[in-house]
C-alpha cells in the first residue's frame, strides 16, 4: 500500500456516489483517472485489504435477527469447540478473548427462531452453555478505519 | 419487514459488491431487471432510509494494520446507560456501541464498546483516555482483547448474502 492506496481508502468507506460513472466521479477529486482508481481498488481486493466493495446494510430492517454470543471453553477443549461453532454457516465471527468466557462470536441469520436454533445446536453440539447476548440498543455503528 | 420486494431484490443482487466497471449500477440493473437510473433512485432512497448504511470500501481492519481490539464492557445503572452510550458511540476511538442485557449472576455488563488500534498499548491508552474524557471511569469495566480471530465474513442471511456487521 502506498499513499494512493491509503487516500482511497480513507476517502470511500462510504460515500461513494450514487451517479452514472461513480467511479469516474469519485476517482476526480483524488486525483486520479477512473482506470487508475478501479485498478487500485481491484489491487486492494486482491490483497485481502478490502473484504469487498459494496454495501454495509442494517439487516434487521429486512428481516435479518443476529446475537453475541459468550462461551466459557475449558482450555483443553478449545480447538475442538471452535471446530463445531464455526461449522455453522450462521457464524459469522469468532474471536477469542482474555476472560472467563473466553469465546465469542456472532450468530446472524433470517430470523429470532433460526438464531435460536442454532443457539441451540451449538450447545447441543459442544455440551456448553452459550449465552446469548442480542443488541437492546445501537449506539453507533462506525467501522471506520484510517489507513 | 421495512423494505419491498423489489428493494429486496435490489438488496440480494448488490450484496456481495459492485462491478468494478464504468457504469456499475447499470451493470447491477441487468441482474434485477431495472434500468440504471432506476437502480440509482433506489440506492439512493435505501441509503436515506438507513437500510444502506453505506456504500463503498469496506476494510478487513487486521489487514490494514488494526492488530488489537478489545471489546470493553460496562456495567453502567439502567437509568444511565442510554445517555452514556450515546456520549460513548460518539467517540472517536469507538468503533461500534450497543447495549446488550446483562446476564447475572455470570455478567453483569450492559454496554459494549470495540475499541481498536494498531497494537495492545494504542488500545489501553484509547480506553484510559475514554473513561476519563467522559467521566465513566468509576463504572466497572473490563477490556476483552481479541487473542485469536477464528472466522470473519459478513454475515449471511440465508439465500439474501446480505453484507451486515
Amino acid at each position: 500500500m502506498d499513499e494512493i492506496d491509503r487516500a482511497i481508502i480513507n476517502a470511500l468507506q462510504g460515500g461513494f456516489p450514487l451517479s452514472p460513472t461513480p467511479f469516474a466521479d469519485a476517482a476526480a477529486p483524488l486525483g486520479l483517472t477512473e482506470a487508475e482508481l478501479i485498478d487500485r481498488i481491484a489491487a486492494l481486493r486482491r490483497s485481502g485489504v478490502l473484504s469487498r466493495f459494496g454495501p454495509l446494510y442494517n439487516a434487521d430492517r429486512f428481516g435479518g435477527h443476529n446475537t453475541l454470543v459468550a462461551m466459557a471453553v475449558p482450555s483443553d477443549r478449545f480447538d475442538a469447540v471452535t471446530e463445531i461453532v464455526n461449522s455453522f454457516a450462521e457464524v459469522a465471527h469468532n474471536y477469542q478473548r482474555d476472560h472467563h468466557f473466553n469465546m465469542w462470536f456472532v450468530i446472524a441469520a433470517d430470523s429470532r427462531e433460526k438464531v435460536a436454533a442454532v443457539l441451540t445446536e451449538v450447545e447441543a453440539g459442544t455440551g456448553l452453555p452459550a449465552h446469548d447476548m442480542p443488541k437492546l440498543t445501537e449506539f453507533h455503528i462506525g467501522l471506520k478505519f484510517e489507513a | 419487514m421495512d423494505v419491498t420486494a423489489r428493494e429486496l431484490d435490489l438488496i440480494n443482487a448488490l450484496a456481495s459488491g459492485l462491478d468494478l466497471c464504468d457504469a456499475p449500477y447499470a451493470q447491477l440493473g441487468l441482474a434485477v431487471g431495472m434500468d440504471e437510473v432506476e437502480v440509482i433512485e433506489r440506492l439512493t432512497e435505501l441509503r436515506r432510509r438507513g437500510i444502506v448504511r453505506r456504500l463503498g470500501i469496506i476494510v478487513r481492519h487486521h489487514e490494514l494494520g488494526y492488530r488489537a481490539n478489545a471489546m470493553v464492557v460496562w456495567d453502567i445503572p439502567d437509568s444511565e446507560v442510554a445517555e452514556i452510550g450515546r456520549r460513548l458511540g460518539q467517540c472517536p476511538e469507538v468503533t461500534l456501541c450497543y447495549r446488550r442485557p446483562r446476564r447475572l449472576p455470570d455478567w453483569p455488563y450492559n454496554l459494549f464498546t470495540m475499541v481498536h488500534g494498531k497494537d495492545r498499548q494504542t488500545v489501553e491508552t484509547a480506553i484510559a483516555a475514554i473513561a476519563e474524557r467522559e467521566g465513566v471511569a468509576q463504572h466497572p469495566h473490563q477490556p476483552l482483547f481479541s487473542l485469536r480471530r477464528f472466522k470473519q465474513c459478513g454475515a449471511r442471511y440465508g439465500r439474501r448474502l446480505a453484507a451486515a456487521e
